[in-house]
């Protein structure tokens, strides 16, 4: 297997600067300070590569990264999302906990690409252990040279902290996560204008994922070829896939981007108790669900899942066997988006507690017939009208649950109980 | 420009300006909640969804930009599903409690519903309930119906500059509260209520007392600060039931203040005067006014003949109309009487002659936002004039530095550069310090006049930093508040902004008192100028002079003397020795019981037309919006009337608008020569007290009416009479903090509680004026003692 982001897991603390250097570790760094690397370069690279954003929505980050360039004056800003929480995801937490190293190498590369003057890491207010492991390489690497200012007597400058959120999963939406920040409420903001022209405190400002950015030392390291090639056109390198649920060896797997789901479920040890597999909703628990027969014939990567009418999002697998209540499991989602709207905006804020509502209701035994076609309209008067994709993050599930699972709900309106018994 | 399509409409458009902006300007409606051309954008209501081709999603017409060639879809399918979506969800936890909301009929929530709203809710769910919040006696609420558009939030945050509101909790839980459970202190809170579009806020006094529908829109000028706000006054059955703003960009923007939004509450006081009454022999009744008017004439008339006309004094408020003032004083001076005054509250007026035609702004209110660098002196802006203090926040914003010099650490609504705080009678010295920080900069040499008090002032690293950005940031402003020009130095003050102007380049403003301080001195009531600065052959003596030395007649014209006065005692002694005192009044009050020998009624601003002149010069005349009682009229026909008994020429107006328009054309023809420019002073030689009092006169004790507006009273309970004074100075003097202490001035003493309040300098405490409590003591700034 070739390990990107987990190259560390090998030695016994992994997390250390030594564990790290010994695998390659600030070597990118070493050279591009060395040799001035041409940002454009580096930013080719990233493309060539195929490199897409592993926050959610995989966005290229060469294309990203080059909306930063465009000459301006003063501060700049590289953030890295490390507020992971989307339910089902728990790959950023093992890159914090077991390569921090990896992870500030390339913020500090990011840093020089984009001419930012100093970065931050955010992360998870939950995360106490990550957040540890993070600050002491951060220490490390500030007195080792490698962070602040004049980076191995490069003349470069990049300031680099971290960050604690306080627990609200909104805050993982860049523009709420830059507003909190900023010590403001975690509200996301408006887009236009987007972070890239007026981000933290007003300045130009980069947000990326942990997993983004710990890819970039790597892929600088052995090329954009290489990279691609893990994976497939389009798709480059490989991903982690927090695989949970009903399976025999839950845990984060990273492997080439395009495996079938097949094979994933497979290296996960198969379903549980040799049961039967019912659904898997690919990409955390905002995405479409999908039900087993379009699942196993559907290759893991951004391309493909979309194809399959889901998305590879934060690709947490999250696996349901045949003793699963559909209606059950989209009562847990609904509650979950409800509970984390900002509420700053109204179909979020009024939407997603009607749905859960009556989700809940039907759940209880009190769902009515015309309940049915109600959820489905009010989570399409959610999706596209709000200000951030919480929004599509609470309607999506119920849509594609509606979609492949209707029956099961209207089993439950009619008979009051479970399908599954 | 931007060439764009709106429904099929082509329109050109500065780029920059969103969708919603181009619409409203050509008059296409788009529904909206959150969106307010003075807040920032939120986009977080949704009802302004509207379709652009090409883009997939619908988008929020308040915060998409224009740009080349957008084509807008504001009423397609698309968008009105989107609409219609938003509107859904909007009312799901609404309580639609329209029959018993007091903002039923005028409700933008209501309005929008008819047209997008379904008749069957089809979510049929418990509904959210929230608890109210106490915002205290001007702002009612029901969180319940709050859509949280969060306009109160943007408003308090940015416009208001104060922190009041918020949004706690998050998702459906989300609240807006006062973070702690505080009333809203702001002087301009009341905005909110008109921001808010549905009736989660709403008028405390107002509400439950009409409907929409049964109200008459009339407009009137604010009458209690130098802007002039324009009001829009609403009336039922010849009753005024609230006030709201009417949208001036030149001068109150879409706000008001509390003062001018509430202070309509006062007009229906308890001891209105409704009869003109005389006092014979020590017992008032009430008689005609044909008695009342002949009977004042005859005394007044009689004093002017026997003790001479030196006698006799007219004071007058200056918030009186320039119609009235005009007629007051061609009353008194037609009779004889050249002593006519309006400066309630001043004590210096050394450089009278030196004044322009009218003291008030240079610059425009509306360009004060276009300021650079501003030196207030002797303010406390946000009471005195609220909405300037708006401004000076936008310029603020805008990267204004702001510098203050003030006897009290005054609370502003944006950020002081520096300010220098000090006992009130150093205020010329640290003036000067600022003049001499230039001087030697410069290398110019100081004026003789000054020269000599200058050696021995030390400058300072902040005097220095003011003086550095006046000059370098233009266009840069000094402005003098009501502190500076009530202050025992104000010519001094005075002379000396304006000796810095001209050093810095900055122009001198006067924030003046009452709404119609200019309109005042137009109309020539000041004893040393006729109307238009006419020069004239009798000078009259100032009102410090006339009550300082007291006189046999005084005519009060809307002044209740021992309240609205620098020197309460002294006035109240010369009252007492008068022979004759007639009140031109709305109230009757035990103190004029007491002192005066007639009392007329005259009318409230709201119930007589008129002309304010506001402080930028802005002559902006109204009519009556309701009108007086019975037998209470307008003080301008009362003045005709009376200069008709008193067989004075040309004074037969039938309507107040003739009486502006003599005004405006003496104007036209007539130009002021200034006295040349008195030299500037310093005057260091003047005692200082071992204990001074400083004397303000707090938002809500400005005027009359004011006065009387218990909703304005009970918001303002927390800024309640008493000794306010430093610990250091508590420990000093051995007083205890919320107990009682008596004070003493010019042989009258006072108890009032004492409140620690540790704005107030060293060697002084804030004893404010305006009140019953404080009536008996003296002058503005001062010797006092204070013991337990
Ligand atoms: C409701 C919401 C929650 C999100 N939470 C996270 C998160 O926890 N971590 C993350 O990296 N991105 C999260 N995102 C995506 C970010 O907004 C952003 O797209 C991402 O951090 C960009 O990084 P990338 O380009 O490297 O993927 C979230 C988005 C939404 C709408
Ligand atoms: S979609 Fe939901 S979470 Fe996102 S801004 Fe709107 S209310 Fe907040
Ligand atoms: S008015 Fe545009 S979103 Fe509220």
């Amino acid at each position: 297997m070739t390990n990107v982001c987990y190259r560390t897991l090998q030695f016994d603390e992994p997390w250390t600067l030594e564990a790290y250097e010994s695998v390659g570790g600030y070597q990118v760094l070493r050279r591009i300070m060395q040799e001035k690397t041409p940002c454009d370069q580096i930013i080719n690279e990233l493309k060539e590569a195929s490199l897409r954003g592993r926050g959610g929505a995989g966005f290229p980050t060469g294309v990203k990264w080059s909306f930063m360039t465009s000459a301006s004056q003063g501060a700049k800003y590289v953030v890295c999302n490390a507020d992971e929480s989307e339910p089902g995801t728990c790959k950023d937490r093992d890159i914090l906990r077991y390569n921090p190293h990896q992870l500030i190498e390339g913020m500090i590369i990011a840093g020089y690409a984009m001419g930012c003057t100093s970065g931050y890491i955010y992360i998870r207010g939950e995360f106490t252990e990550p957040f540890a492991r993070v600050e002491t390489a951060l220490q490390q690497a500030k007195a080792a040279g490698l962070v602040g200012s004049n980076i191995l007597e490069s003349g470069f400058d990049f300031q680099l902290e971290t960050a604690i959120g306080a627990g609200a999963y909104i805050c993982g939406e860049e523009t709420a996560l830059l507003n909190s920040l900023e010590g403001k409420k975690g509200f996301p903001r408006f887009k236009p204008p987007f972070p890239a022209n007026v981000g933290l405190y007003g300045r130009p400002t980069t947000v990326n994922n942990v997993e983004t950015l710990a890819s970039v030392p790597v892929i600088l390291e052995k090329g954009a070829k290489w990279f691609l090639e893990l994976g497939k056109p389009n798709n480059g390198g490989t991903k982690i896939f927090s695989v949970t649920g009903h399976v025999n060896k839950p845990g984060n797997y990273e492997v080439p981007l395009g495996i079938p789901f097949k094979e994933l479920l497979e290296l996960a040890g198969g379903v549980r108790n040799g049961n039967k597999l019912k659904a898997v909703i690919p990409g955390g628990s905002s995405m479409p669900v999908l039900p087993a027969e379009i699942i196993m014939e559907t290759d893991m990567d951004y391309d493909s899942l979309m194809k399959a009418g889901s998305m590879l999002g934060t690709a947490a697998v999250i696996v349901m066997d045949e003793t699963t209540c559909m209606v059950k499991a989209l009562e847990c989602i609904s509650k979950f988006y409800m509970e984390e709207s900002c509420g700053q905006c109204t179909p979020c804020r009024e939407g997603t507690g009607w749905l859960h509502r009556v989700i809940h209701r039907i759940e209880n035994g009190q769902g009515k017939p015309e309940d049915l076609d109600n959820l489905v309209r009010v989570a399409k008067n959610i999706e596209g009208r709000t200000i951030c994709a919480l929004g599509e993050a609470a309607a999506w599930p119920v849509g594609a649950f509606m979609k492949h699972f209707r029956d099961e709900f209207a089993y439950h309106i009619q008979h009051k109980k479970c399908l599954v018994g | 420009m931007i060439e764009l399509e709106i429904d099929g409409k082509k329109v050109e458009a500065e780029p920059g300006n969103m969708i919603i902006q181009v619409a409203d300007a050509m008059g296409v409606y788009i529904p909206r909640f959150c969106y307010h051309k003075k807040l920032s954008i939120a986009a977080n209501c949704r009802m302004c969804l509207v379709e652009v081709e090409k883009i997939g999603k619908p988008v929020p017409a308040c915060a998409t930009p224009i740009s080349q060639g957008m084509r807008v879809f504001t009423k397609s399918e698309k968008a009105l599903a989107a609409q219609r979506a938003v509107m859904e969800f909007l009312l799901i936890n609404h309580p639609l409690d329209c029959p018993i909301c007091d903002q039923g009929g005028e409700c933008e929530l209501q309005d929008l519903a008819l047209g997008y709203g379904d008749d069957l809710s089809r979510y049929t769910e418990g509904k959210r309930a929230v608890d109210d919040e106490n915002l205290g006696s001007l702002i009612a609420t029901d969180m319940t119906r709050c859509i949280h558009c969060t306009r109160c939030v943007r408003f308090g945050t940015e416009v208001a500059g104060m922190r009041e509101l918020g949004t706690v909790w998050r998702g459906e839980h989300m609240e807006i509260k006062t973070f702690v459970g505080k009333s809203l202190t702001s002087e301009v809170s009341g905005n909110i209520i008109d921001l808010c579009p549905v009736g989660a806020l709403t008028s405390k006094p107002y509400r439950y007392t009409a409907r929409a529908w049964e109200l008459q829109q009339r407009y009137t000028i604010a009458p209690h600060d130098c802007l002039g706000s324009h009001l829009n006054v609403h009336v039922r059955r010849n009753e005024v039931m609230r006030v709201v703003p009417r949208e001036s960009e030149a001068i109150n923007e879409t706000w008001l203040s509390d003062r001018d939004r509430f202070s309509y509450t006062g007009l229906k006081s308890e001891d209105r005067l409704n009869q003109p009454m005389i006092k014979q022999s020590g017992h008032w009744q009430s008689v005609s006014w044909e008695v009342a008017l002949e009977y004042m004439l005859e005394a007044l008339k009689k004093v002017i003949a026997v003790q001479g006309p030196e006698q006799a004094a007219g004071i007058i408020s200056p918030s009186a109309t320039l119609e009235e003032s005009y007629l007051f004083q061609r009353l008194l001076r037609g009779l004889g009487c050249p002593n006519i005054d309006h400066r309630l509250r001043q004590i210096d007026f050394a450089d009278q002659d030196s004044m322009p035609l009218y003291p008030g702004l240079k610059v425009k209110i509306a360009d004060l936002e276009q300021q650079r660098a501003v030196l207030i002196i002797g303010a406390n802006v946000r009471q005195e004039q609220p909405l300037l203090a708006l401004r000076l926040r936008k310029a603020n914003l805008k990267g204004a530095q702001i510098f203050c010099i003030n006897p009290i650490d005054y609370q502003v609504n944006f950020n002081l550069n520096q300010k220098l705080i000090c006992h009130p009678t150093l205020l010329p010295e640290m003036l000067a310090g600022i003049i001499k920080a230039i001087l030697v900069k410069q290398a110019i040499e100081a004026p003789t006049t000054i020269a000599e008090q200058l050696k021995s002032i030390q400058v300072t690293e902040q005097q220095q930093a003011i003086a550095e950005a006046l000059s370098v940031n233009q266009p840069s402003t000094i402005l003098l508040g009501a502190i500076a020009q009530q202050h025992p130095q104000a010519a001094t003050l005075r002379s000396l902004a304006s000796l810095l102007a001209e050093l810095t380049g900055a122009s001198v403003n006067l924030l003046t008192e009452g709404a119609n301080t200019a309109g005042a001195w137009l109309a020539g009531a000041v004893p040393h100028r006729g109307a238009v600065g006419l020069t004239q052959d009798k000078l009259g003596q100032t009102i410090a002079e006339l009550f300082a030395e007291p006189r046999k007649a005084y005519v009060l014209f809307n002044v209740e003397p021992a309240q609205d006065c620098a020197n309460p005692k002294q006035v109240t002694k010369a009252l007492q020795q008068a022979d004759l005192v007639v009140a031109l009044t709305p109230y009757n009050t035990p103190y004029l019981q007491q002192h005066a020998d007639v009392l007329l009624p005259i009318a409230h601003h709201a119930e007589t037309s008129g002309t304010y002149v506001n402080a930028e010069g802005e002559w902006q005349s109204f009519a009556a919006v309701v009108s007086a009682p019975e037998q209470v009229k307008p003080g301008w026909k009362v003045l005709r009337v009376l200069g008709n008994l008193a067989d004075l020429a040309d004074f037969n107006y039938t309507a107040s608008t003739e009486i502006r328009d003599e005004l405006q054309g003496m104007l036209a023809n007539h130009s002021l020569k200034v006295a040349k420019q008195v030299q500037p002073r310093i005057n260091l030689a003047y005692t200082k007290h071992p204990l001074t009092r400083i004397t303000e006169w707090p938002m809500y004790r400005v005027d009359g009416l004011v006065r009387r507006a218990l909703p304005l009273q009970q918001a303002a309970s927390h800024d309640s009479v008493g000794i306010r004074i430093n610990s250091k100075m508590i420990e000093q003097l051995q007083l205890a903090a919320g107990g009682l202490a008596t004070v003493e001035q010019a042989g009258e003493s006072v108890t009032l509680p004492v409140i620690l309040d540790e704005r107030i300098p060293q060697g002084c405490a804030l004893i404010a004026g305006g009140f019953a409590e404080t009536e008996v003591l003296a002058e503005s700034f001062g010797a006092i003692t204070i013991h337990v």
